[in-house]
């Protein structure tokens, strides 16, 4: 059995203290824990940004990408082999801003990895400027008269790319997090948690506090998580009450499934002699 | 009389079959024992405008398209006016007059042959659809060339399904029919079939050769977004990939492309992805990323005119610099630029195995002309290159901790895949330690880059014994031409034209552009009397690349950058005025 001593890393951790990272990092580790997951078996991929230092503070495989792109690059991983449990971290603007093209394809593809996004509503790595995410009228060094357009809905996005797994948790609450981290990973095809994480440096307006004072879980109020459409409604909830929990999950085919050739099939263990291709070659006689 | 030396243009509306006709012409002629050199020019729209496809036939090796044109099939008029001058005394046109009225002054000449063949009105009675007069058309060029029309009911039994090739025999046959009642003899050009003592030889294009080449060398994951003219590697593959337990997928952009052969280089197989140069703009943060985290895919850029959008389904050499410098920072690669249909088949074989051995990125470098002219090639020996995966240890690890980025002699460290028991495989677009964790610390960042670089001398000792570089012709001679890529073809067929005049020269080609085979070129360049670079560029990169490495400027230059590739004769006529 893995435990938390097996995840450290050598690496001195370089967050700010009270960062919402603190709380999804310990969470993952635990949700690796309980799922009694292999270190070997399992690929960290992480963007740029402060999430982006996930790869230096688990004792896993990992491969750190470059800005926007976990989500293809985690893709190439999973359909390579599939035995691998591939787990997605992106920051807010790494995925919703840089990575947004990615988004929906990932989702409506249903490859079969996780992704969590740490969302704290601000570039902190880059010292405060305003994501896709920024709350209208947030002032940040880049917007210092306000955010102009409205934030984007990336779970109601998910929802509409037909996204199987769609979740949102908080870094402040880390024991349900975990639970939604392992639900996530159990899940076969694409899921997606986007994570409230405060950001203690930038982030001035949506802070621990501002969350506890608004979120509810939606398992306590008997959400459906098989209907989509009570989901997307769920997802537009904004304001003075804000759900987290798991707004949707229904498994579908993933993207494998629909490919007999290779379904389940690690692809790494095939490529050891010439591949004969003389059937073709008749052909272009 | 003229046998066995054709060159015909079949032309028309895009849409109007016009390539599937050229290619089944060339078919015909390869199956009766000739070499077939087949190039198409079409543009950016998908019904109307001009296409026309060239077949060149000859019991000799050809390498090249023609200057010129001995027969034409004309399916519009805009084919007959465009193309007429290019036609030989002698030559002749099979046209529809019922369809084409052309006056003798807009033709403009009377020394070539007008073929009037109701190609419309033998559709209609064989109630085919309209796209069927080209083969109409094909069975009257046989009739005229008095080549074998059983050859051409084969082909079309062995393209076809059944219904639709005794629809299309039935036309040819029409089209044979008529020629021969009212043509007979009236052509000085003739085709006969060539009973070869050489084993049957292929037809493929520079696209299909790397695509078959990539399934050969065990290539698992082909990753790409549709761009001209790379796109039908990724319509060749995906037809095929389920034969062969591969996964083709079409990306949302190249960005996403090259993202995911990195992460599938990083979990082991082999991959490949492939784009234009707008693509391959997108892929560069990529290529960076690929370069520091010691991954090997294999990109293929298939080269088009640029600057931005540029002529995108013609072609052009401009993108040698961009392939040699693309992204930020500095790390070693391999460019290869294959120059016809045998090379790109046996130098992506080479790609793979370069990448994977020294995990860098390999970049072939080719272009539309390559790209999609077919070209006759021996049968490719399939085990002739090998797959060399270099050090990977793959059932199970054991030691000391795994370091994915360990120093060693040569800048190379053991590759364990992920899931390998026992090994954490951490890699980091981030500088990093061995061990894949981030660092900023100044020595270790130079150590690392050291590191990286170690690669490239380890690659550059290793292509000593790959041909880097070709020399074709004489060893002395009064003059060198040097090129690299698809230029190929038309400098070898010059070299024919000038080799007949008594001309004596030879060709540099070089085939790997980075790293440079220096002292290979050197010792070339240093016994060459006059150099000549011939390039499908403006500014002359290749040229600027040799001076960069050996201090030496090349005599002359000869350029074209009109999206066209060269002509023989007039690449010839070129290359005497600096002799």
């Amino acid at each position: 059995m893995v435990t938390l001593d097996d995840l450290k890393t050598p690496k001195t951790n370089t967050w700010c203290p009270g960062c919402g990272n603190f709380g999804i990092l310990m969470a993952f580790k635990k949700a690796l824990i309980e799922l009694g997951l292999q270190r070997e078996d399992t690929v960290l991929v992480s963007g740029i940004g402060c999430h982006g230092k996930m790869v230096n503070y688990v004792n896993i495989n990992g491969f750190h990408g470059i800005h926007g792109r976990v989500l293809p690059l985690a893709t190439g991983i999973n359909l390579s082999n599939p035995n691998l449990t591939v787990v997605g971290f992106a920051g807010d603007a790494d995925q919703y801003n840089e990575g947004w093209g990615h988004f929906a394809h990932a989702i409506r593809q249903n490859i079969d990895m996780t992704l969590i996004v740490h969302d704290n509503m601000v570039l902190g790595l880059t010292t405060g400027q305003a994501t896709s995410t920024s709350q209208q009228g947030f002032k940040s060094k880049s917007t210092p008269f306000g955010v102009i357009p409205p934030m984007l809905n990336p779970l109601a996005h998910a929802l509409v790319s037909n996204g199987s797994f769609v979740a949102r948790g908080f870094a402040g609450d880390m024991m349900h997090l975990k639970g939604l981290m392992v639900e996530a990973i159990k899940h076969r095809g694409f899921a997606f948690i986007d994570v409230f994480q405060p950001c203690v440096s930038f982030n001035y307006l949506n802070t621990y506090d501002w969350f506890s004072q608004r979120i509810y879980k939606l398992d306590e109020e008997g959400h459906d998580v098989t209907d989509r459409k009570k989901a997307l409604e769920k997802s537009f909830e904004w304001g003075d009450k804000i759900p987290i929990g798991v707004f949707y999950n229904k498994e579908r085919p993933t993207y494998q499934d629909s490919l007999p050739h290779v379904k389940d099939e690690n692809l790494t263990k095939l490529s050891t002699k010439n591949v004969d291709v003389t059937s073709i070659i008749k052909e272009m006689m | 009389m003229i046998i066995n030396k054709l060159s015909l243009l079949v032309g028309g509306e895009a849409g109007a079959g016009i390539n599937r006709s050229g290619f089944l012409f060339a078919k015909i002629c390869l199956r009766g024992g000739l070499n077939v050199f087949g190039a198409n020019d079409y543009q950016s729209l998908i019904r109307g405008g001009h296409n026309f496809y060239t077949v060149r036939a000859d019991d000799e090796e050809v390498y090249s398209q023609a200057d010129t044109v001995d027969l034409i099939i004309a399916l519009n008029k805009e084919t007959i006016l465009f193309h007429k001058t290019e036609l030989v005394t002698g030559g002749a046109i099979i046209y529809d007059a019922d369809k084409i009225t052309i006056t003798n002054q807009e033709l403009g000449r009377d020394d070539i042959k007008l073929i009037h063949v109701p190609l419309r009105k033998i559709v209609k009675e064989l109630q085919g659809p309209q796209i069927m007069e080209n083969t109409v058309a094909l069975g009257a060029a046989i009739a005229l060339l008095d080549y074998d029309l059983e050859i051409m009911n084969k082909v079309l039994k062995d393209t076809f399904k059944p219904k639709t090739a005794e629809l299309n025999i039935n036309a040819t046959k029409q089209g044979y029919t008529y020629a021969k009642q009212n043509y007979s003899d009236s052509f000085d050009y003739k085709l006969k079939t060539v009973k070869t003592t050489t084993k049957q030889k292929i037809f493929v294009t520079g696209n299909e050769a790397i695509g078959l080449a990539a399934i050969n060398a065990g290539c698992k994951l082909y990753a790409a977004y549709p761009m001209t003219p790379a796109t039908s590697i990724l319509h060749f593959l995906a037809s095929v990939d389920r034969q062969y337990n591969m996964i083709v997928i079409q990306t949302e952009t190249e960005i996403a492309a090259i993202n995911m052969v990195a992460g599938a280089s990083y979990a082991g197989v082999r991959t490949m992805t492939a784009t234009s140069g707008g693509g391959f703009c997108l892929m560069t943060e990529g290529l960076g990323m690929i370069g520091m985290t010691e991954t090997s895919p294999v990109i293929v850029l298939v080269q088009r005119p640029g600057p931005s959008t540029g002529l995108p389904t013609y072609t052009a050499q401009g993108d040698l610099r961009f392939a040699i410098h693309a992204s930020q920072g500095e790390f070693p690669r391999v460019v290869i630029a294959p120059g016809d249909v045998e090379e790109c088949f046996y130098n992506t074989l080479e790609a793979f195995n370069l990448a994977e051995k020294f995990q860098i990125p390999a970049i072939i470098i080719s272009d539309k002309y390559l790209a999609e002219s077919n070209g006759t090639t021996q049968i490719y020996d399939q085990n002739r290159i090998g797959i060399d995966r270099g050090q990977l240890i793959t059932d199970q690890y054991a030691g000391e901790e795994y370091k994915r980025h360990k120093f060693t002699e040569n800048g190379i460290s053991p590759r364990v895949l992920p899931g390998t028991k026992g090994a954490i495989v951490r890699t980091n677009a981030d500088e990093h330690n061995e061990l894949g964790y981030t660092t900023e610390d100044p020595m270790l960042s130079t150590k690392m880059t050291d590191k990286r670089f170690k690669k490239l001398d380890a690659l550059t000792k290793e292509l000593e014994r790959y041909e880097t570089v070709k020399l074709h012709g004489p060893k002395t001679a009064d003059a060198t031409i040097i090129g690299w890529g698809s230029t190929k073809g038309p400098i070898r067929e010059a070299m024919k034209l000038l080799s007949k005049e008594g001309f004596k020269v030879n060709y540099l080609q070089i085939v790997y552009l980075t790293p440079f085979p220096v002292s290979k070129v050197q010792a070339i360049l240093r016994s060459a009397k006059k150099t000549i670079v011939v390039e499908n560029n403006r500014t002359s990169q290749l040229s600027s690349i040799i001076r960069e490495h050996l201090l030496k400027t090349v005599d002359h230059k000869i350029l074209k950058y009109d999206g066209r590739p060269f002509n023989p004769e007039a690449l010839a006529r070129s290359i005497k005025e600096v002799l």
